[in-house]
C-alpha cells in the first residue's frame, strides 16, 4: 500500500519552523490523509525527533484521531444530555443494531462509520443525527431508517 | 461580506476617529436585517436564508440601503431560523427561504408586518413584534450577549461601531496594572468556567509571580455536554473574548495568549480565527498597541475531542502538545503553568464580562447579582423544555423563573421533574427546590453546581437512575486514566447502575455506590475526578425512590430502563398506519395496516422503544 509521504514531510517542516505542538502536527495530518496511517506515523518519527509510542500514545488518547480509515459516510449521533433526554439512545442503538458496527467503527462494506459526540451544542434539535456534516433534528428511529437506506440505494446505483 | 476598514490603528484617538466614521456610514442603511448565524440555526439551515434575503436585496438594488447581517446566536434556538428587521425591531421566526421575497416586498419595501411569522404566545395566542417582548428575552438582562444579534462577528469594523476595543484602549491609555486589577476585584467578578474563582485574585496572583514570561490562556474546550454558551460567544463576538484577554494579559504583565477551542465547535474555531487576523491587522493584536508599547500576541490551539482538557492543568499539557492528563495542585498554573510560566486561565464567557467591567465600571457591574455572586449568568436551557436556547440572566434569578418564565415550562403538558446543572461534575435539583435563587454558592449549598452553566431540564419521563447511569457512562469514557480512583472507581459505580437499570441490582448496591462515590471524592486526581460521583450523590438525595423501585420491585418509573419494561399497543388509540411495524427492528408487531391496530408479540419484543418513540398517536404504552 503506498502512502503519499510526501504531504506529511511538508507538515513536518512546517512544524518544526512554527514551532507547534505535536498535537497540531497530528490534526493537520489527519485533516490531510483523512486518518493517521502507520506508514505516515513512521515518517514522521523519521522526519521529526519523536519516538513512534509517543506519536500512538497521542493518537489512542485524543477522541478526534482515528488509526483506520473512515467508511463513505459518516453517521454521528449526538449522545449530549439534551439529546439523551430525548431519546437518543434509542436511535443510536437502532444505528448499531441495523449496521452491526458499535460506535468508532466502520461496516464492512466501508460505507458507513458510526461515531458519537458528547455534545454539538445544537439541543434545539435533539436528538440530532449528523450525517456527512447535515444535520437532521428531532430524528426518529424511523426517519433514520429512510435516510441510512436511500444513502445505501445510491452508493449501490453509484459503485465509487 | 464587506472588507473591514480597520487596518494599522496606531493611537487611541485614531480609533476614536473610526469608530465615528463607520457610525456616519452606517446611517445610509435604512434598514438592517439581522439573521442568526448561531450553529443552532445553522442546522435549520439559516444560510440558505441568507443567501435568499442576499439575491433578493441584489434583484431589487437595495443593497445599498439595507445592511444583511449573518451575526451569531440570538438565543432563541427553538425558533429558528430567525431574523430581527431594525429600525423598528420585528422579529420574525422559523423563515423559510419562500418567505423571503415577500418579507423584502411587504416589510423592507411596504413596512407591513407578516403576522404569520411573528412569534405567537403559546398561553395567549398573541402575535409578539419585538424581540424584547417576547416572554423567552423580556426576563433576560443581555451583558455577555448583548451585541451578540447586532454584530457581524467575522467584521471587526462591527464591533468598533459598538464601542469595541473602547475599555482596551481605556486601560492601555490611562490605567495602571493594579488599578486594572482592582476593578476586577471591586466588581466582584468570578469566573464561569465552573469554580467560581474571583478573577480579579487569580490575576493578581499571577501578576505578583516573578519572572518576565507569563502567559493568558482563554478556555473555550466547553465539554460539558448541553452546554453551549461559550461556543456561541465565540461564534457570535469573538473580539469581546480577545479584548477581554488583552486588557487581562495587560495587568499580569503577559505578552502571549492562547485560546483553546474545541474542535466540535467549527464555526467557533473560524470566527475566532477571523477575529485574530483582523486584530492583527488593525494592529490591535500585535506590537506596540494603540501606540503604548504594550505587545500581545494570540495562538489558537484546536482541542482534540478530550473531555479532560476542560480542567486546567490537562488544558495546559495539551497545548504543549502532551497527552491531556491533569497534575497535581499546587502547583498552580498562576505559579507554574503552560512552559513552567505564570499563566492565568479564564473561559470564554468570564473573560467576555471584561471589557464591559472595564467600560461601565466596577460599581456597576456589581450593581447587578446576589451579595457573593454578581453580574449576569448565561445557561443553556436544554432538555424537556418548551422555549430551548441559550439565556442571560441577573445571579440571583430563581430556577422557577427561568424554567417556566423564560422557557415556557415543559413541552406536551408533562411534569416537571428535576433540572440538572453543572454537567457531568454537577446535580440534580428537585422541584421542591425551584424557588432556589441561582448563584455559585445557593447551587454548591444543595449538592449541584454552577459549572459553565448547562441546565438540562427533565420531566416525569426521565429516569433518575438512567441520568446518573449516563453520566457515569460519559465520565468513564471520558476519563483520562491517570489515576486510580477516577479509572477504576466510576468503572465500578458504571457496572453498578447498569446492573440496577437491568433489574439484576439489590438493595447493598446503594450503599455499594455511596462507598465509591466518597472514596473517589476524597482521593481523585483533580476536580473533575473529584466531582465525578455526584450526578450519583444527588439522584440519590433526592430521587431514592427511584432507586428502590429498580432494585425491589425490579420496575423503573418513567419507563426508560428497556429490561424493566413492557410495551403494549392501545388499540383504542392505534389508527394502524403501520410505522411502528416498520421501525420494529425483531419484527415483533404485527397489524398496523389499513387501519387494523398493531400488536406486539411480547416474546420477540427486546423493549427497544424504537415504536414507543415513533408512534404519532401515542399509542404505544409501557408499564
Amino acid at each position: 500500500m503506498g502512502v503519499d509521504l510526501e504531504p506529511v514531510g511538508r507538515l513536518c517542516e512546517s512544524h518544526v519552523s512554527n514551532r507547534t505542538s505535536l498535537v497540531m502536527l497530528l490534526q493537520e495530518t489527519q485533516d490531510k490523509y483523512g486518518y493517521l496511517p502507520r506508514e505516515v506515523l513512521k515518517q514522521i518519527t523519521r522526519e521529526i525527533d519523536v519516538p513512534l509510542a509517543r506519536l500512538y500514545g497521542l493518537a489512542t488518547f485524543y477522541r478526534s484521531f482515528t488509526l483506520t480509515p473512515r467508511g463513505k459516510h459518516e453517521l454521528c449521533v449526538c449522545t449530549g444530555t439534551a439529546c439523551h433526554v430525548r431519546g437518543a439512545p434509542t436511535v443510536l442503538q437502532h444505528l448499531q443494531r441495523r449496521l452491526g458496527v458499535s460506535p468508532g467503527e466502520t461496516t464492512e462494506d466501508g460505507l458507513f462509520t458510526l461515531v458519537t459526540v458528547n455534545c454539538l451544542g445544537a439541543c434545539a434539535l435533539g436528538p440530532l443525527l449528523v450525517v456527512d456534516g447535515k444535520y437532521h433534528g428531532k430524528i426518529t428511529v424511523g426517519e433514520a431508517d429512510e435516510l441510512l437506506s436511500s444513502l445505501a440505494e445510491a452508493a449501490q446505483q453509484n459503485p465509487q | 461580506m464587506i472588507a473591514p476598514a480597520a487596518k494599522n490603528i496606531a493611537s487611541a484617538g485614531q480609533l476614536d476617529q473610526l469608530r465615528q466614521r463607520l457610525r456616519v456610514d452606517a446611517e445610509r442603511y435604512k434598514v438592517n436585517i439581522a439573521v442568526c448565524g448561531g450553529t443552532g440555526c445553522q442546522a435549520y439551515d439559516c444560510q440558505a436564508v441568507i443567501d435568499a434575503f442576499d439575491q433578493e436585496l441584489a434583484r431589487r438594488d437595495l443593497k445599498d440601503t439595507v445592511r444583511l447581517r449573518c451575526t451569531g446566536c440570538h438565543g432563541f434556538c427553538e425558533r429558528g431560523p430567525l431574523a430581527v428587521i431594525s429600525p423598528s425591531g420585528l422579529f420574525y421566526q422559523q423563515i423559510k427561504t419562500e418567505d423571503v421575497p415577500e418579507i423584502v416586498d411587504k416589510t423592507i419595501i411596504g413596512g407591513e408586518v407578516i403576522e404569520r411569522l411573528l412569534y405567537r404566545e403559546p398561553i395567549t395566542k398573541d402575535r409578539i413584534r419585538e424581540e424584547s417582548e417576547v416572554p423567552f428575552y423580556k426576563h433576560q438582562q443581555r451583558i455577555v450577549f448583548g451585541a451578540n444579534g447586532i454584530i457581524e462577528p467575522t467584521n471587526i469594523d462591527d464591533y468598533i461601531a459598538v464601542g469595541g476595543y473602547q475599555a482596551l484602549a481605556k486601560v492601555v491609555g490611562a490605567l495602571s496594572a493594579q488599578e486594572v486589577i482592582d476593578i476586577v476585584l471591586r466588581s466582584g467578578l468570578r469566573g464561569r468556567g465552573g469554580g467560581g474563582f474571583a478573577a480579579g485574585r487569580k490575576w493578581e496572583i499571577t501578576r505578583d509571580q516573578g519572572g518576565d514570561t507569563k502567559y493568558v490562556i482563554c478556555n473555550a474546550d466547553e465539554g460539558d455536554p448541553g452546554a453551549y454558551m461559550d461556543r456561541s460567544i465565540l461564534e457570535g463576538n469573538p473580539h469581546s473574548v480577545l479584548e477581554g484577554m488583552l486588557i487581562g494579559a495587560y495587568a499580569i504583565g503577559a505578552a502571549e495568549g492562547y485560546i483553546y477551542v474545541r474542535a466540535e465547535y467549527p464555526l467557533a474555531v473560524r470566527n475566532i480565527g477571523v477575529a485574530v487576523a483582523q486584530a492583527e491587522e488593525a494592529a490591535l493584536l500585535g506590537e506596540n498597541i494603540l501606540g503604548t508599547g504594550f505587545n500581545f500576541k494570540v495562538r489558537i490551539s484546536r482541542g482534540a475531542g478530550a473531555f479532560v482538557c476542560g480542567e486546567e492543568t490537562a488544558l495546559i499539557a495539551s497545548v504543549e502538545g502532551r497527552l491531556g492528563t491533569p497534575s497535581a495542585k499546587p502547583p498552580f498554573p498562576a505559579q507554574r503553568g503552560l512552559f513552567g510560566m505564570p499563566t492565568n486561565i479564564n473561559n470564554v464567557e468570564t473573560w467576555a464580562n471584561v471589557p464591559q467591567i472595564i467600560s461601565r465600571g466596577a460599581d456597576w457591574f456589581a450593581g447587578t447579582g446576589t451579595p457573593k455572586s454578581k453580574g449576569t449568568k448565561v445557561f443553556s436551557l436544554v432538555g424537556k423544555i418548551n422555549n430551548t436556547g441559550l439565556v442571560e440572566v441577573p445571579m440571583g434569578i430563581t430556577l422557577r423563573e427561568v424554567v417556566f418564565d423564560i422557557g415556557g415550562g415543559i413541552p406536551k403538558g408533562r411534569k416537571f421533574k428535576a433540572v440538572q446543572t453543572g454537567g457531568p461534575s454537577g446535580g440534580l435539583i428537585p422541584e421542591s427546590m425551584l424557588d432556589l435563587p441561582i448563584d455559585f454558592d445557593e447551587l454548591t449549598g444543595v449538592g449541584a453546581m454552577m459549572g459553565s452553566g448547562g441546565m438540562i431540564v427533565m420531566d416525569e419521563d426521565t429516569c433518575m437512575v438512567d441520568i446518573a447511569r449516563y453520566f457515569m457512562n460519559f465520565l468513564r469514557e471520558e476519563s483520562c486514566g491517570k489515576c486510580t480512583p477516577c479509572r477504576e472507581g466510576i468503572k465500578n459505580m458504571l457496572h453498578i447502575l447498569t446492573r440496577i437499570c437491568q433489574g439484576a441490582g439489590n438493595e447493598d448496591d446503594i450503599g455499594r455506590l455511596e462507598a465509591l462515590a466518597d472514596g473517589i471524592g476524597a482521593a481523585a486526581l483533580c476536580a473533575l475526578g473529584g466531582t465525578a460521583p455526584n450526578p450519583v450523590l444527588s439522584s440519590l438525595k433526592y430521587f431514592r425512590d427511584e432507586y428502590l423501585a429498580h432494585v425491589k420491585e425490579k420496575r423503573c418509573p418513567a419507563g426508560v430502563c428497556t429490561a424493566l419494561i413492557t410495551l403494549s399497543i392501545d388499540a383504542a388509540k392505534c389508527k394502524g398506519c403501520g410505522r411502528c411495524v416498520k421501525v420494529c427492528p425483531t419484527d415483533a408487531i404485527s397489524g398496523g395496516v389499513k387501519k387494523a391496530p398493531a400488536k406486539i408479540d411480547q416474546a420477540k419484543c427486546i423493549s427497544c422503544r424504537a415504536c414507543f418513540e415513533t408512534c404519532p398517536f401515542d399509542a404505544v404504552t409501557i408499564v
